[in-house]
């Protein structure tokens, strides 16, 4: 068998794991889901299975099951601690693996997010990166008391309202998104000089303002943060249909897709790669991640019976906005390379439960891949860019 | 019965952004890469101190309409680096100034509420407010904040967030496998704020921290600062640091506590100092005296004269006299994004003063700046600064001190293995941490849900 193309791979952490009922799982740890130690072991356990990056879910207000607000339920994990947090508080017991934590662009500032990533950057020796989260729930929006968001209405949401506000909120994500990258450039690597002859620290012409102005907001810059030891980092984004994919395309270093078969796979990376190329951005790596959730066991039976009983306890049929793989580590790396034929970079794998379905992937899949030749047998590279296959960028400022 | 002997709290300042911060040391390392963080929080844990403490500014300071490139310039974030701090120390409190203008409640609430789980209860909040519409300029809102509401901004804010840190009934979850609860309330984290600032209303996402709140750590001079602390605060810096200036600080901030139904033990006054350790009082005389020096270059008198003078003065001798002309009282300053400028108030007597200490001293504009800049706080041997400190702090003058290092990463060293030891042997500072959050090396109970100070006043 040819040697394969090695794939990348990254785990979305979240809560007890990603179907509903995961918490109740037997080796579930639902009371430490607060605490740092359960963190810190999920993340060094991707690390011992040499994945590229880890993504730590958030949002800014209570988890939920619908889309306009709370939905009372006290069945499902609720309240988690900030996911920028958390990478930080785990960045210094890990050594290779990305860590790349969500936050929102909707009511946040991005000069606060552009340093915080930056600080990421630095406190992980270049290992940071940044899910970039659109909000457009009304309850978000109230608990900040800045503007209104609609209600969405359930059956309706292909209205020119919906899609008018969808492409409003996409529009001041990219805005924040330029915002974050430009305030990371606005210092250039050797602004600091410590010129005791002069006396000067930094060379101020290597500071520079960023001016932007939006529709949204205005922000003067330069950063209070010099610029991050990757120069960029990685910003990411989860995408599911065309306006998204715009952004992804002209905005993000990776995007997450939720394609349901390898042709709709081809379909999308097709969309994204157009999309990348009217943004002037053609020769640019943009890697585009298929998300999946997985449910894995060592028979296919097995692992069906494990998703059951999570059904039962939940009462319902797990369904996601993602294709659901329940199988094997085999059945999976078959999946994998199968659809990474479809022009895909890498996988960004949603575990139904933790620390089960991530010791799945570490333990299972990806012995299965390396066999194959398609996965790593040790971390090539000190950054997440590195990781990534990503140079590091010069700055939009650097005269030589 | 003679009263107990108090014990001493001290904390840990990382080096500013200020002329203190003496970067030309040949010791002086980077203040960006982490390696000088944890290098200094554990210099400051290994000493049994209080707290780690972060200072934040949120614009590059200007002057002449230029960034002022004489300091240090850069730091982190905050909360970023007070997180990674927390998996590489284990007692040490962790502080971080954060502005409550440029921010909104539920993200700073959820960012101090988590970072006190991530450190196991050892956050605390510098509440901190600024107004001007220099800063603003990097925010969505601009410079939205007339300066006589920064204070009721900031208790408002405050308000806010303590009703959000109290909205969840615990730091834990019940999490019941068998009867599929993961929670028991449905409404769990329910808020709802509305006031002239803030009009918000929902469900906190994070559970109470193990602390109840950060603790709460407030500095300001003024009436209104003063006042602002007593109401809300846990602890107070002040730049009171002698003992008349410190003891009349103290009282004055302790009596108001009454106003709100607070005891005496509830807030700490901990004033900000810095320090020179010798082997001999002569020893230490002069290696303060070459601190100043470093800490003022010719170039830093120039630029710090012309924060008085309001005018470029880039054209005069710093080992010159000072300016004939008067400095300008426009509306508009030189220097931007410095709390200190606003410290001259009557700046055409204070030039005058200046000049004839000058006059009087022949004095450059260099050693003029020198003198009228201050003396380290605590000047002498390790002895001597150790009884200098507990006296202080016997007789009511402070609860403890904020020390501010000049050198980054290692300037604490030479206080944590001289004076620390001291005040170790005279039973006046702990030699082993007794609990494991800020509350309880602080002293401060947890609060009870919902019981909010700022309340009592209202």
């Amino acid at each position: 068998m040819p040697a394969a193309t090695p794939l990348h791979l990254a785990v979305a952490l979240d809560g007890a794991g990603w179907h509903p009922a995961a918490w109740r799982a037997p080796n579930a740890r639902p009371t430490e889901l607060f605490r740092p130690g359960y963190w810190v072991d999920l993340v060094r356990e991707a690390e011992r299975g040499l994945l590229d990056l880890v993504t730590i879910e958030d949002s800014l207000g209570l988890q939920s099951s619908r889309r306009d607000g709370p939905d009372d339920r006290t069945d499902q994990v609720r309240g988690r601690l900030d996911a920028v947090l958390i990478a930080a508080r785990v960045a210094p017991l890990t050594r290779h693996i990305g860590l790349v934590p969500t936050a929102t662009v909707t009511h946040t500032e991005p000069f606060h997010i552009s340093k915080a990533i930056a600080t990421l950057d630095h406190v992980s020796n270049g290992r940071a990166g940044w899910r970039a989260q659109v909000s457009g729930r009304p309850d978000e929006a109230a608990h900040f008391g800045r503007r209104t968001i609609p209600p969405p209405r359930i059956d309706d949401l292909d209205t020119p309202e919906a899609r008018d506000l969808l492409r409003d909120l996409f529009d001041e994500a990219a805005d924040h998104i330029e915002v974050v990258r430009r305030l990371w450039d606005s210092w250039e690597d050797d602004a600091e000089i410590r010129d005791a002859a002069t006396g000067r620290f930094i060379d101020r012409d290597k500071l520079h303002y960023i001016d932007f102005k939006g529709a949204r907001f205005s922000v003067k810059g330069p950063s209070i943060t010099p610029r991050p030891p990757q120069g960029q980092p990685p910003v990411t984004a989860l995408a599911h249909a065309a306006i998204p994919y715009r952004l992804g395309a002209r905005s993000t270093d990776i995007v997450y897709v939720t394609p349901a078969d390898a042709a709709h796979a081809e379909a999308i990376v097709r969309e994204i790669r157009e999309e990348q190329a009217i943004a002037g951005r053609a020769d640019q790596a943009v890697h585009v991640f298929a998300d999946l959730v997985v449910f894995l066991g060592d028979t296919d039976a097995g692992a069906r019976d494990r998703r059951a009983r999570l059904d039962d306890l939940a009462g319902a049929a797990f369904t996601s906005d993602a294709t659901v793989f329940t199988g094997t580590p085999h059945g999976l790396a078959d999946l994998l390379i199968r659809w990474q034929g479809a022009g895909l970079t890498g996988f960004r794998l949603r575990p139904g439960t933790l620390p089960d379905d991530l010791e799945g992937i570490t333990r299972g899949l990806v012995p299965e891949l390396r066999h194959r030749g398609a996965f790593r047998h040790a971390y090539e590279a000190a950054t997440l860019r590195g990781l990534l296959g990503l140079p590091r960028p010069a700055n939009r400022h650097a005269t030589t | 019965m003679s009263k107990p002997r108090k014990q001493i709290h001290l904390a840990a300042h990382f080096p500013g952004v200020n002329n203190t911060t003496v970067w030309t040391d040949p010791r002086s390392g980077s203040h960006i890469d982490f390696g000088s963080f944890v290098r200094l929080a554990q210099t400051a844990e290994r000493a049994k101190f209080d707290f780690f403490f972060l200072a934040e500014g949120l614009r590059l300071r200007e002057q002449a309409g230029k960034i002022y490139d004489l300091d240090v310039v850069g730091r982190p974030d905050t909360f970023t680096v007070l997180a990674a701090l927390a998996a590489v120390t284990d007692r040490l409190g962790l502080a971080g100034t954060i502005n409550s203008t440029f921010n909104e409640p539920y993200e700073v609430a959820r960012q101090f509420a988590s970072l006190d789980h991530l450190s196991d209860g050892r956050a605390a909040w510098n509440v901190v407010t600024s107004w001007d519409a220099f800063t603003g300029e990097n925010f969505r809102r601009g410079g939205f904040l007339a300066e006589h509401d920064r204070y009721s901004r900031a208790t408002q804010f405050l308000e806010a967030a303590t009703e959000l840190f109290d909205s969840w009934p615990g730091p834990g979850v019940p999490a019941d496998r068998d009867r599929g609860r993961f929670i028991e309330d449905p409404r769990i984290g329910a808020f709802g704020h509305r006031d002239a600032h803030f009009d918000i209303t929902g469900q906190f996402n994070v559970p109470r921290s193990p602390q109840g709140r950060p603790v709460i750590l407030q500095a300001g001079d003024s009436d209104g600062g003063r006042e602002f602390a007593a109401r809300t605060a846990d602890a107070i810096f002040s730049l009171h640091g002698t003992l008349e200036a410190g003891q009349a600080f103290y009282s004055d901030v302790k009596r108001r506590l009454a106003t709100y139904g607070r005891t005496h033990d509830q807030l700490l006054v901990l004033p900000a100092a810095t320090f020179a350790l010798g082997d001999t009082e002569a020893d230490a005389r002069e290696r303060a005296a070459v601190i100043r020096r470093q800490q003022i270059s010719g170039q830093t008198a120039l630029r710090l004269l012309e924060q008085l003078w309001n005018r470029d003065l880039s054209g005069y001798d710093p080992d010159g006299p000072l300016p004939d002309i008067d400095p300008d009282v426009g509306d508009t300053h030189i220097a931007r994004g410095r709390a200190s400028v606003r410290m001259h108030r009557d700046p055409l007597a204070t030039a005058r003063e200046w000049r004839e200490r000058a006059e009087a001293g022949n004095l450059s504009i260099r050693q003029l700046i020198i003198e009228v800049s201050g003396r380290q706080t605590f000047i002498g041997t390790a002895t001597t600064v150790a009884d200098t400190i507990d006296e202080l702090v016997q007789r009511d003058a402070a609860d403890g001190f904020i020390l501010v290092p000049h050198v980054t990463p290692d300037g604490l060293d030479e206080f944590a293995d001289t004076v620390v030891p001291l005040l170790q042997e005279r039973g006046a500072f702990r030699t082993e941490y007794t609990g494991t959050t800020l509350r309880d090396h602080l002293g401060l109970a947890v609060p009870e849900r919902g019981v909010a100070v700022a309340e009592a006043a209202l």
